[in-house]
């Protein structure tokens, strides 16, 4: 595929690339600039590509699973490896009825009543994280050193990993989500690290079982079968990549708000009741997450001819800002109650790890809003966005002020 | 004019376990073992919570959920 321009002069109509490095940091002015004049863009990148940009067009995309296939939700040069209805990653990945099956295994493990036993641990990561700041004023990243920490080690516990793989597996989640748009070969070795580290973690359970989630997976089964190391490695891999950068985009966003709005910093501070509304305001404006469709056959769609084979995004972020419904969508109004948001997208595939990336977020901003008394943005340093379908600030320097060292021992 | 209740329902087949209205109205709308919304004492919607059942409706992002007058027995 040939690269054409990138950049300011790009037309988003027809040449949208949600992988220009420029995309995330200037996203909603695009879906504003669209949503009137085209709000269903189009290019012949990735084999073909099509994005919906208002609340009703998403919503349509997302409901029907007639149209469209979830076998790939990561639009990328390479095309999709899985086939459906199972995927390469399931359920993300899975069409139904098989889906349904493989969410349930996954459901009662991530309901919100035991994600909630999790609140503990969550909130010893992230005080853990903020425990050296000094006191006085210091420079901080609050993307890379706190945001980008949390998940991670979260995920890694939930799944029985290493607290020494954090790295690595901050690494895999690079490797697949962030260089989409390179060639093949750029892309490949990423992929097989990450297949052999999976085979290795199956192996090792498979010999001594424990009582993580991927020994549960190795244990559970579909209409009286095992699942196929396929499935399982596929599914963890989901759970890896899924609930990491996201929830750092999303907890890094909300920092990077709170530096800029040192008011609604303060709202927080004052209001705990007020906080799980304005955790889902923060949810709304800043959204990470965008998936991904494949259309099955040609077809006409809302009076849009697809090719069998394109990709149909779903950047559930521009729905939440779309202002048939959101008053004042790029506003971020702490007390917004009516808020009929779909950070977790909408449909079947709601986002499994939801419960769990809100109580993340809730807490992060908690812990650092409770350490750190104020913050600013460092203008000595740039703020980086992240590249690719999951959108958040990935470089956050931040100036911020601590009075007095973290009290250590027991409350 | 018989009395009339609000009552507050969700559909099973649109509910996705967001569980939205069960952090707006606990005493109203709980959660199944597998996350799934479920209303509590058949969805009688008190006088006092009326409010907090109509912000509810209207934060489902699934349109899951609906509130209809009946007449009490």
């Amino acid at each position: 595929m040939k690269p054409r321009i990138n950049g300011p002069g790009r037309d988003w109509a027809t040449d949208f690339d949600h992988t220009d490095p420029d995309y995330n940091a200037t996203a909603p002015e695009i879906w504003r600039s669209l949503r009137d004049r085209c709000p269903m863009a189009h290019t012949e990148r990735f084999g073909g590509m099509w994005v919906p940009l208002t609340h009703d067009l998403i919503r349509s995309v997302a409901y029907d699973t007639t149209h469209f296939t979830s076998r790939s939700v990561v639009v990328s040069t390479i095309p999709p490896k899985g086939v459906a209805p199972v995927g390469s990653a399931p359920p993300i990945t899975s069409d139904p009825p098989f889906h349904r099956e493989a969410r349930g295994l996954l459901q009662p493990v991530f309901a919100p009543r035991a994600v909630e036993l999790m609140e503990p641990k969550v909130r010893a990561i992230c005080e853990q994280l903020l425990a050296n700041l000094p006191a006085g004023t210091s420079p901080f990243d609050a993307s890379l050193d706190y945001a980008r920490r949390i998940p991670v080690a979260v995920m890694a516990q939930w799944l029985g990993l290493p607290d020494g793989d954090h790295e690595l597996i901050l690494g895999f989640v690079h490797d697949l989500l962030e260089i989409v748009s390179e060639d093949a070969t750029v892309q490949q070795p990423g992929r097989d690290r990450l297949d052999r580290y999976l085979a290795e973690q199956i192996t090792a359970r498979r010999a001594l079982p424990s009582d993580d989630l991927i020994s549960y997976l190795l244990s559970a089964t579909i209409g009286g079968r095992p699942l196929s190391d396929s499935h399982v490695a596929g599914t963890i891999m989901l759970l890896l990549l899924a609930g990491v950068d996201t929830t750092w985009s999303a907890i890094g966003s909300a920092l990077w708000h709170f530096a800029r709005n040192p008011a609604d910093a303060e709202r927080m501070r004052r209001d705990p009741d007020g906080v799980p509304v304005a955790v889902e305001e923060l949810l709304r404006a800043y959204a990470p997450v965008t998936m991904a469709r494949v259309v099955k056959e040609d077809c006409v769609f809302e009076g849009y001819s697809l090719r069998a084979g394109e990709w149909m995004l779903l950047p559930f972020p521009a729905a939440n800002r779309d202002p048939a419904k959101f008053p004042d969508p790029d506003e971020v109004k702490l007390d917004r109650a009516d808020n009929r948001h779909a950070a977790f997208g909408l449909g079947v595939h709601r986002c499994l790890g939801s419960h769990l990336a809100r109580l993340e977020l809730r807490i992060a901003l908690e812990c650092f809003l409770a350490r750190v008394e104020s913050f600013t943005l460092d203008a000595d340093h740039e703020v980086a966005w992240s590249q690719g379908q999951v959108r958040g600030p990935r470089r956050l320097p931040l100036l911020v002020s601590v009075s007095e060292p973290m009290r250590t021992g027991k409350v | 004019m018989p009395a009339t209740q609000m009552r507050l329902r969700i559909d099973a087949s649109r509910c996705q376990g967001h569980n939205r209205c069960r952090a707006i109205i606990p005493q109203l709308c709980g959660v199944d073992d597998l996350g799934q919304g479920v209303v509590l004492d058949q969805g009688i919607v008190r006088p006092e919570w009326l409010a907090a059942a109509e912000l509810a409706v209207r934060n489902c992002p699934e349109f899951a959920l609906t509130l209809e007058a009946e007449p009490t027995v």
